[in-house]
């Protein structure tokens, strides 16, 4: 990645760089969240059914937040950012459709030996919606 | 479509970045209109167009499209 493009995804506003400063701490918050939902009944608390209860709670309202804090990064973008975010996540959303569906079924007609598990969908989308804002800066640099 | 926007910021002595200020958006939307690359939507081109005391048309021409 050039210094350029660099450069374009960092040049914003005040007011979107403390909007993205927020989302990457809502992001981080979420992902340990879910860390801890998937690692703590075993490691944790020995699958007490209350205290797991609690983790997918919060866990869920930490989402809820996150989903909530995107939605005013988005509204503190200018146009231009806005239509990049946009490809972008219709190229991740495409992308986990048609290559989610796809892999979910590959057990099943026996071309890979385990089963498809959905966290390898959600980081196949994640790097899918990286690729897409860069290819989005690169175009409009 | 094609624009005069570079000009026009030049002929006032301003940056990119000073555009971009005065306009609220970022200085890579002014890149993009300038180049050709991104279209403004209709607000953003009466707000350049109220910024530079001119009519929208005066700044921004549709390029025909030839025919396929």
């Amino acid at each position: 990645m050039n210094k350029e493009i660099i450069t374009d995804m960092c040049d914003s506003t005040a007011q979107t760089k403390k909007n993205t400063k927020r989302l990457f701490f809502w992001s981080v918050i979420w992902a340990l969240a879910t860390a801890g939902v998937g690692f703590g009944p075993k490691n944790l608390w020995n699958f007490n059914t209350w205290l797991t209860i609690i983790a997918v709670l919060i866990h869920i309202g930490l989402g809820l937040g996150m989903i909530r804090v995107f939605k005013q990064y988005l509204q503190g973008l200018d146009e231009l950012q806005r239509k990049i975010q946009l490809d972008a996540m219709a190229l991740s959303l495409g992308i986990g459709l048609v290559l989610g569906s796809s892999y979910e079924m590959l057990e099943d007609i026996k071309l890979i030996p385990f089963e498809p598990e959905i966290p390898h969908l959600l980081i196949m989308m994640s790097l899918t919606y990286v690729v897409g804002t860069v290819l989005g800066n690169r175009k409009y640099q | 479509m094609k624009n005069r926007l570079k000009l026009l910021r030049a002929e006032r002595d301003w940056t990119q970045a000073n555009l971009a200020d005065q306009l609220g958006v970022s200085r890579q939307t002014v890149n993009a209109i300038e180049k050709g690359k991104f279209d403004p939507s209709l607000p953003l081109a009466f707000k350049v167009a109220r910024l530079f005391d001119l009519s929208i048309e005066d700044i921004f021409q549709d390029a025909p499209t030839t025919p396929a």
